[in-house]
């Protein structure tokens, strides 16, 4: 019971997270997960890093830390999870985008509403506390 | 109360009724047919065998779950603001733990999938050792979020002070909690693929925890960015 | 050592719940002693309690949902009634029970009512119709099973062992924090939705994955049955809903047991936070309970009018439309809530548009029916009957999707009229539908047509004069949950909707006489054929009941409407087609790890919400030593030998040819 034909590839069908050591890929094999791991700690220190210094124009510092975040999301999708655009991952991409589209659902509306209601209702919360020491 | 018409009636096709059984109007295509029925019946070769099946259910719950995260991560940014004259993230974090956090379990993903590669060349020993030191990693990011959570408590900031507070315990809470149910797995696991050795099953575990443990990942980028970082005060 | 729990919570002052537990525990232990002396565990234990099948464990399903659904009815009955007897008075139900009630009555026709039954019949059917032989992950199936059943326990022990939520099916913070309701009513509510939420998901994941990745050679997504494309969008629903409703869950719960502040109205706590996120699951919620629904009708419709259904593709639209648009109307249910103009506006119109959606199909369903010979059976007449009602409900859903008039008619009776015209409209009579037009697949023989056609007329006229007169009442101004009321002029309609309410039960007497009859004259009502609808999905293509592997050998779908397809090469070439050959196949072994799962699970709940720590723990522990010995077995497969295939399948082929009229096809 040790033979590599033990991990089977349905043709036009792949399983989310399969090793793919023998295709041209761009996330296959160890060199794939090197090139993740590099990308991904490159975008972690410059996360952190920008925070720290001035290099960049203090309002727009959150919108770049979420640009450097999805960035990194995108890494660990390719390289560590091996999702690609390829036809044998169309299932794979399709589910991915709809819980991307729910998770955006979710987070842009509730923030939307909740907003709205704390401005017209003057909820307890933010608006009544930023005065306070 | 009407009575239901002969439901078996024999088949016999009125001849007026287009829709009725062996009715030919027209050569094929009719109703609604695009696939037509001349198709070959093996377009689609059946059911995916049990490999593709577990790692695509498996993919579903993960996308299921990280919707959950989303809801914790929406009662987060609500909540950022209130906190209720308590300490402020600027007055709390500390970023050089949470980098080291990071580092962790960043290392731990790479190591994980370097045990997913000697997995697939079907190496017992590099397996358990690349899911050992995975483990290991990973229960640093615990132990460190630990420390973290009972320093804030200690100072008075536990997740009673406020609902800034409530949100923030929650939602990194709960994936300190997924990484260590992640990490009962990992032990589990490394048990089955040393007493079993790398059995069918046991492979598409081995393949889900990965997929687990990449996941826990991705939504770590999220937990540093949005709480850590914007929250300590840029 | 047992945390809050002591005799104090049994109700001994209040004879109803008291009378009515004891009751259900004397038919209980009557049943419980019946089989015992039969000497029936063994079987119920091997084929059902541990079946991994997918057809058990929907019969299951139904069974519970049936079972809560009469619970959940009996709580209506005596709503009613009170209404109807507390006018300028103290009716019968003092207030803190009738609060009880209204919120069990929500949670159990839901969560225990609905869902079950629908998730049932998904169950039961879309393997049938995918032509494939058991879910993705069957022994999984079992545990969503048994985690639903262990919330509907949960709920029912609190009929006497405490006391229930009396916040009304949502619990809305800051009544539901522990400040205002310190009882354990309301961790009764979160525990024994958690359990059974996550075995919602279970049964999402299982679905999602059968359906996008099992299905049988030939069977192009384009080529599969209508049921199964809504079954496909209510499951992706629930993978993505329901993640969101255990979350919220878990903040009140947070809130609740550890005095976190997300939804307190101090230190920052948001209460209204609680209202936007459980809508975030709760509108998707009532298209995971229609868009199956809307799949049986469009069975039913085509079955019964002998035609394929029109529009089969802008079915398909209309359906991932409504999936997708269903996650982004959350906000009409609190218009009120103090949103601006501009948010109110976008979700109205999006709410709105949602109609769409239905419109199209209930066109489809018009022009299915059109020029086509209808036969109304008994499933016709329940999908008829959804056809009128439902655009009622309809029309006042649009109504209510407008910001201005909803600030009218907000928390009124309307309202309560318009969800019940829609769920009972839609989702009730689709699962009566689908259950009369399944049974014979099920168990070999058909329901009673003149039992089905009464229950049918009872439950419509019923329905229509209790949610009739709800209507007006709620544009008299009435407003929904009121425990006693002061106003003459609804007197009338509260006595009509009590009258209304007794034709109901008429109807549901009717349902019961239909079972016994059906049963009693089961070799009158025999299937023999494996069709007995002249059908037009994979389902009719087995026997009935199908084999336990379903299909001897899968079968080779050529064109969309795949077992038609057969019958009319079969019927042209006057033959069957050529016997196959046959393999050994594998099917999974059953497992008792669903049920020793929700045992613990049951502990669980029961020891936290009773604050028992130790048990707790204890439950945590079992639950965890049942993943690790269900991951040790060595063989989760057993292998069915060509012999019972052959047999199977010459059964099957005898039958079909009987049907076909061709003779004996050896």
């Amino acid at each position: 019971m040790s033979d590599l034909t033990e991990i089977p590839f349905d043709s036009g069908d792949a399983a989310p997270g399969s090793e793919a050591l023998n295709s041209h890929e761009a996330g296959g094999g160890i060199q794939g997960y090197l090139i993740g791991l590099f990308l991904a700690t490159a975008l972690t220190i410059g996360s952190f890093y920008i925070g720290a210094t001035d290099w960049v124009w203090a309002p727009s510092i959150p919108v770049a830390l979420i640009v450097l975040a999805i960035a990194q999301m995108g890494v660990h999708i390719v390289f560590f999870l091996h999702i690609t655009t390829g036809p044998d991952n169309t299932n794979n991409v399709l589910a991915l985008a709809f819980g991307i589209m729910i998770v955006a659902f979710v987070l842009f509306g509730s923030i939307w509403i909740m907003h709205h209601l704390n401005h017209n209702m003057a909820a307890t919360g933010a608006m009544m506390m930023r005065g306070m020491p | 109360m009407s009575s239901a018409p002969p439901i078996d009636a024999p088949r016999a096709p009125k001849p007026e009724d287009p829709y009725r059984l062996g009715h030919r109007a027209g050569g094929h295509g009719h109703g609604h047919g695009h696939g037509g029925h001349e198709a070959t019946g093996h377009g689609e070769g059946g059911p995916a065998s049990k490999w593709t099946i577990t790692a695509f259910g498996f993919w579903i719950f993960l996308l299921s779950d990280i919707v959950m995260f989303s809801a914790f991560f929406a009662a987060y940014a609500v909540l950022a603001q209130s906190t209720a004259g308590g300490p402020t993230g600027r007055e709390l974090f500390d970023l050089k733990g949470v980098a080291i956090e990071t580092a962790c379990l960043l290392a731990s993903s790479f190591t994980c999938g370097l045990g997913s590669i000697a997995t697939y060349k079907k190496n017992v020993l590099w397996t358990e050792i690349w899911l050992l030191v995975t483990g290991l990693l990973g229960f640093a990011f615990v132990a460190l979020e630990f420390h973290e959570f009972a320093h804030m408590i200690a100072e008075g900031a536990g997740p009673q002070r406020s609902g800034f507070l409530s949100a923030f315990f929650a939602l990194v809470g709960c994936h300190g909690l997924h990484v260590s149910v992640g990490l009962l797995w990992l032990g589990t696991m490394m048990a089955q693929v040393w007493i079993k050795g790398f059995r069918p099953p046991i492979l598409r575990r081995l393949l889900c925890f990965n997929l687990f443990w990449h996941a826990l990942d991705i939504i770590w980028v999220g937990v540093f960015t949005i709480v850590y970082l914007i929250g300590s005060g840029v | 050592m047992l945390g809050k729990l002591d005799w104090s919570a049994i109700p001994f002052d209040q004879p109803i719940p008291l009378i009515a537990a004891a009751g259900t525990m004397v038919i209980l232990g009557a049943v419980l002693v019946w089989v015992t002396v039969k000497g029936h565990w063994p079987y119920l234990w091997h084929e059902w309690i541990t079946s991994v099948d997918h057809k058990r464990i929907g019969v299951m399903y139904i069974i519970l949902g049936a079972v809560m659904l009469l619970r959940g009815f009996a709580d209506a009955i005596m709503m009613r009634t009170q209404q109807a007897m507390a006018i300028h008075g103290p009716g019968y139900l003092p207030p803190e029970h009738y609060n009880q009630i209204f919120t069990a009555h929500g949670t159990i026709m839901i969560f225990f009512g609905a869902m079950p039954l629908v998730i049932g019949l998904m169950n039961f059917v879309v393997p049938l119709q995918l032509g494939v032989r058991d879910v993705a992950f069957p022994t999984l199936n079992s545990t969503g099973f048994w985690l639903t059943a262990t919330g509907a326990l949960l709920v029912n022990i609190s009929l006497v062992v405490g006391e229930f939520a009396r916040t009304g099916w949502l619990p809305y913070p800051p009544l539901s924090e522990a400040t205002y309701t310190p009882g354990v009513g309301v961790d009764y509510y979160l525990w024994a939705i958690q359990i059974s939420g996550v075995g919602t998901l279970t049964t999402g994941v299982n679905l999602v994955t059968t359906i996008l990745k099992m299905r049988a050679p030939g069977m192009s997504y384009l080529r599969m049955p209508m049921f199964c494309w809504t079954s496909l969008a209510s499951n992706l629903l629930i993978i993505a809903a329901f993640p969101v409703l255990t979350a919220t869950l878990a903040m009140l719960t947070l809130d609740r047991y550890l005095g976190f502040h997300f939804f307190t109205n101090d230190a920052g706590g948001n209460m209204m936070m609680f209202v936007n996120l459980i809508w975030v699951w709760g509108h998707p919620e009532v298209y995971i309970l229609v868009l199956p629904a809307f799949g049986i009708f469009s069975e039913v419709f085509s079955t019964f009018s002998g035609k394929p259904l029109f529009g089969y593709r802008s079915m398909v639209a209309a359906t991932l439309f409504i999936c997708i648009v269903s996650f982004m109307v959350w906000l009409h249910h609190f218009f009120t809530m103090g949103a601006g103009a501009d948010v109110n506006a976008a979700f109205g119109i999006a709410t709105s548009i949602i109609a769409v959606g239905t419109g199209v199909k209930i066109y489809n369903w018009l022009f299915t029916m059109y020029g086509g010979r209808v036969r109304f059976a008994t499933p016709m007449m329940w999908s008829l009957g959804f056809m009128v009602t439902f655009v009622i409900g309809g029309m006042t859903g649009v109504m209510l999707a407008v910001p201005p008039a909803d600030f009218m008619l907000h928390n009124s009776m309307f309202l309560v009229a318009h969800f019940h015209n829609v769920i009972i409209g839609g989702v009730v009579f689709g699962v009566f539908a689908g259950i009369t037009y399944w049974f014979p697949k099920a168990f070999g023989f058909r329901l009673h047509e003149g039992w089905g056609h009464a229950a049918f007329w009872f439950t419509m006229a019923g329905f229509v004069i209790v949610f009739g007169s709800l209507y007006v009442t709620g544009f008299q101004g009435m407003t929904r949950r009121l425990q006693h009321i002061e106003v003459e002029e609804w007197r009338p309609w509260l006595y009509l909707s009590v009258a209304g309410i007794g034709v109901m039960i008429i109807g549901a007497f009717c349902q019961i006489m239909q079972l016994v009859v059906s049963i009693r004259d089961r070799e009158k009502l025999r299937d023999v054929t494996g069709d007995p609808w002249d059908g037009r999905t994979l389902e009719w293509w087995t026997l009935s009941p199908p084999p336990h592997f379903n299909f001897a050998v899968l079968p080779d779908v050529h064109g969309e409407e795949a077992y038609w397809t057969m019958k009319e090469r079969a019927f042209d070439m006057e033959q069957l087609a050529p016997e196959p050959k046959y393999e050994p196949i594998h099917m999974p072994k059953n497992s008792p790890t669903g049920f020793v799962t929700a045992f613990f699970a049951t502990l669980i709940g029961f020891a936290l919400i009773w604050h028992i720590w130790w048990l707790a723990i204890l439950g945590f522990i079992g639950a965890y030593a049942t993943f690790v010995v269900f991951a040790w077995r060595n063989e989760d497969e057993y292998v069915v030998e060509v012999d019972e295939l052959v047999e199977a399948e010459r059964e099957r082929r005898a039958a079909r040819a009987q049907w076909f009229g061709l003779g004996n096809p050896a």
